[in-house]
């Protein structure tokens, strides 16, 4: 924001404050995340800068968190590494085995959430739709409902019903609560949808299952793909749900590293921070890249 | 039937239906398709989410522990009104109850429910439970005699509490309110009084986190707004990231760099700020749990804010400049009204996740810093009162059914936006 020519001196000063306010929350924002990325390379069991790590020394810096990593929970973790020491940090290390449940979790949840949500919003977003407020504050509610009221419910009706400490549980579960996602970013973009792009593909002899599949999807489908990863993130952050519900088999990262805070935190901890603001990084560039793409698709002019 | 009406019912095309019917006919058909296209996932919803928050409401109403295992003394609670003082026929069928009870090894049940309305009585039904077998008539008198308790008045009257499956017990509980023994609702003595506490310090920490994100979220929204589209999408990717980053990342982060040999502490010491013997305890408190929830929850009050600021047109406030206001008068009067939807969205959007947050406060907050979800949670893993913990987490969700719906009414979740 330019300041206008005609500006005091005082209101160039608190122009300048202002810089400066704003400054300082965008530190408070990023510096968090940014600080973990250095200190999961520390060589000592500590949580802060050591003098070698200030003055750049190379013998303040390691990989022996992330090292960790691998070997916890191993059967033989100070073995040569050779093929058969890695194929037991892939079986037994419990970092390894919690990422894939992680991943089994999210990826399955997601399928659940993206197909059922992608065909509720096509069915919200026609006018005829009857209720449409009612139902659609009904889809959303996962999202404001305390996590520890759903998961305490969940974890009653689980017991009776047999779901509990099973794989399908934790993935109906994590299911619900990424609808609410989907709902909202395949609505949004159904928003700017032209149906007169279904009628023109009927008018030229296509049934509405070739019409959705070649017309509406291509147009509708970064907004999927952005409440997939929406639905993907909100599985792959969960753990008060699995808390509840879920046996030790199915322990996820977040669950895991719940574990690591509560008894010893350790810098390893820091490393696995580190691996999933990479993973959110990586999340983030893809959602912006959605975006232009979905903004070029309609016509949108990027400013 | 007005004449457009008339004129229209009476319009026959040449399919030979009259258009009002084809019309409806193809109206209901959209209705219902798009009624057929939700349906899947209002089921799938109702039944993962709808039924089990349902049960769980049930729940705080209903405990069967006592009524069911111990029908006859039930039965003799049902036939006299309160303050009857409990006769031979009364211990009777208590002797009886507590002895089927311990065949069927339920009296441990029975006795932790009792126990939920007047503590230390557990052990009371166990140990009689072992002896119940062989105790003779007159019951009156040898009962009492294995323990004095079973003559007290305030055993009776938990009992008869308890006796019916059917009661509002728990939620008086959760209020930090119990019966007396003339059956009167009395509050519980002061050195037992904690939900209450504890609800109205989850308020209040809520409010204070939602003025905190409004304080440091309302000039970076505005400087995001204002800014050319080039510049405030790279800044905005620092509001974005926080937002997309797992929140055990960000509370991890806050423990490294508040607790007692973490990054400020240490940094204020190595400047010769503080010495050494005396750090900071800024984490496992009150202050760890307002500092990283302000810090989790901000990008949910910038981006509403963000997305109303965009729309207001800088005119307005250049017209009132021009018009003899001054800067600040200009923003108090024409662009602060402005952005009144923006912070109504974000501040409710804030306060209702505030409100029930658990992960935070359980891994930063310390004594001090629980929030009332901590306690239910506590309630469900540790005590095992799970009545008490659904009728606090009933009042819970009933405080933030009461935001949504206010929400609902003044934002819309239509208009509800992500990143």
């Amino acid at each position: 924001m330019a300041l206008p020519t005609y500006a005091s001196p005082l209101e160039r000063l608190w122009h300048l404050v202002y810089l400066v306010i704003c400054g300082l929350v965008l530190l408070f924002l990023i510096a968090p995340i940014l600080i973990v990325i250095p200190l999961s390379f520390n060589a000592e069991p500590y949580f802060t800068f050591t003098e070698k790590m200030l003055t750049f020394d190379p013998a303040g810096y390691s990989l022996r968190w992330y090292d960790t990593l691998l070997t916890h929970g191993m059967q033989a973790p100070d073995g040569p590494r050779n093929a058969a020491w890695w194929a037991d940090a892939w079986n037994n290390s419990a970092w390894i085995r919690a990422a894939k449940n992680s991943l089994i979790i999210g990826i399955s949840a997601t399928i659940v959430a993206t197909v059922l949500g992608t065909v509720a919003a096509l069915g919200l977003a026609s006018p005829a739709m009857p209720f449409r407020r009612l139902i659609m504050a009904v889809l959303i509610s996962p999202m404001v409902v305390p996590i520890i009221i759903t998961a305490t419910g969940l974890f009653f009706f689980y017991s009776q019903v047999g779901l509990a400490n099973s794989y399908a549980g934790v993935i109906l579960a994590h299911a619900t609560l990424g609808i609410p996602f989907v709902i909202i970013t395949v609505t949004a973009t159904l928003v700017g949808f032209d149906y007169s792009l279904t009628r023109a593909a009927a008018s030229l002899g296509a049934s509405p299952a070739v019409a959705f599949r070649r017309v509406t999807m291509p147009l509708i489908l970064p907004g999927v793909i952005a409440g997939a990863l929406f639905a993907f993130v909100t599985s792959f952050d969960e753990v008060v749900v699995v808390l509840f519900i879920a046996a030790h088999d199915q322990q996820t990262i977040p669950r895991q590293m719940w574990n690591g805070i509560r008894e010893q935190i350790s810098p390893a901890i820091l490393a696995v921070a580190t691996i999933l603001v990479i993973v959110s990084i990586a999340l983030l560039t893809t959602l912006e890249l959605l975006r232009r793409r979905s903004e070029r698709l309609r016509g949108l002019t990027p400013s | 039937m007005t004449l457009d009406n008339a004129a229209t019912a009476a319009a026959v095309p040449t399919g030979g239906r009259p258009l009002k019917a084809a019309v409806t006919r193809a109206q209901g058909g959209a209705r219902r398709r798009a009624f057929l296209l939700v349906l899947p996932l209002l089921a799938f919803v109702f039944f993962s989410f709808v039924v089990p928050i349902g049960q769980m409401l049930h729940r705080s109403i209903h405990n069967p522990a006592f009524a069911d295992n111990m029908p006859m003394i039930s039965a003799w609670f049902r036939d006299h009104p309160t303050g009857t003082v409990p006769d031979e026929s009364a211990y009777a069928a208590l002797v009886a109850d507590i002895t089927a009870a311990a065949e069927a090894r339920t009296i441990g049940v029975v006795g932790t429910r009792v126990n939920y309305e007047l503590s230390g009585t557990r052990s009371l039904f166990t140990s009689a439970g072992r002896r119940a077998a062989r105790l003779e008539p007159p019951y009156a008198e040898s009962l009492p005699a294995l323990d004095d308790a079973w003559a007290s008045p305030e055993l009776w009257s938990a009992m008869r509490n308890v006796s019916t499956a059917y009661t509002a017990d728990f939620y008086l509980a959760a209020v930090d309110l119990t019966r007396a023994t003339d059956g009167s609702i009395v509050s519980v003595p002061a050195d037992r009084k904690i939900y209450v506490d504890i609800f109205q310090r989850t308020l209040l920490l809520s409010a204070l986190i939602t003025g905190l994100c409004l304080l440091l979220g309302f000039p970076v929204a505005h400087l995001l707004a204002t800014l050319p589209m080039r510049y405030s999408n790279l800044l905005m990717i620092l509001v974005l990231l926080p937002f997309w980053t797992s929140l055990l990342v960000r509370t991890t982060a806050w423990i490294a760099i508040l607790q007692g040999q973490g990054v400020i502490n240490s940094t204020l010491v190595a400047l010769g700020i503080i010495s050494d013997s005396e750090r900071l305890s800024l984490v496992y408190n009150q202050t760890g749990t307002i500092v990283a929830m302000t810090h989790i929850l901000l990008p949910f009050m910038v981006l509403p804010l963000y997305s109303v600021m965009r729309t207001i047109n800088p005119a307005y406030v250049r017209a009132a400049r021009s018009l003899g206001a001054s800067s600040w008068t200009a923003f108090r009067r024409i662009y602060l009204p402005q952005t009144l939807p923006g912070i109504g969205a974000g501040s409710l959007l804030v306060f209702i996740l505030a409100v029930g947050y658990y992960i935070t406060p359980a891994l930063v907050g310390g004594a001090s810093g629980q929030l009332i979800s901590n306690l239910i949670a506590f309630h469900m893993q540790n005590s095992l009162n799970w009545s008490l913990a659904a009728a606090l987490a009933a009042i819970l969700l009933g405080v933030v059914l009461l935001l949504y719906w206010l929400y609902d009414r003044l934002v819309g979740i239509d208009n509800m936006k992500l990143g």
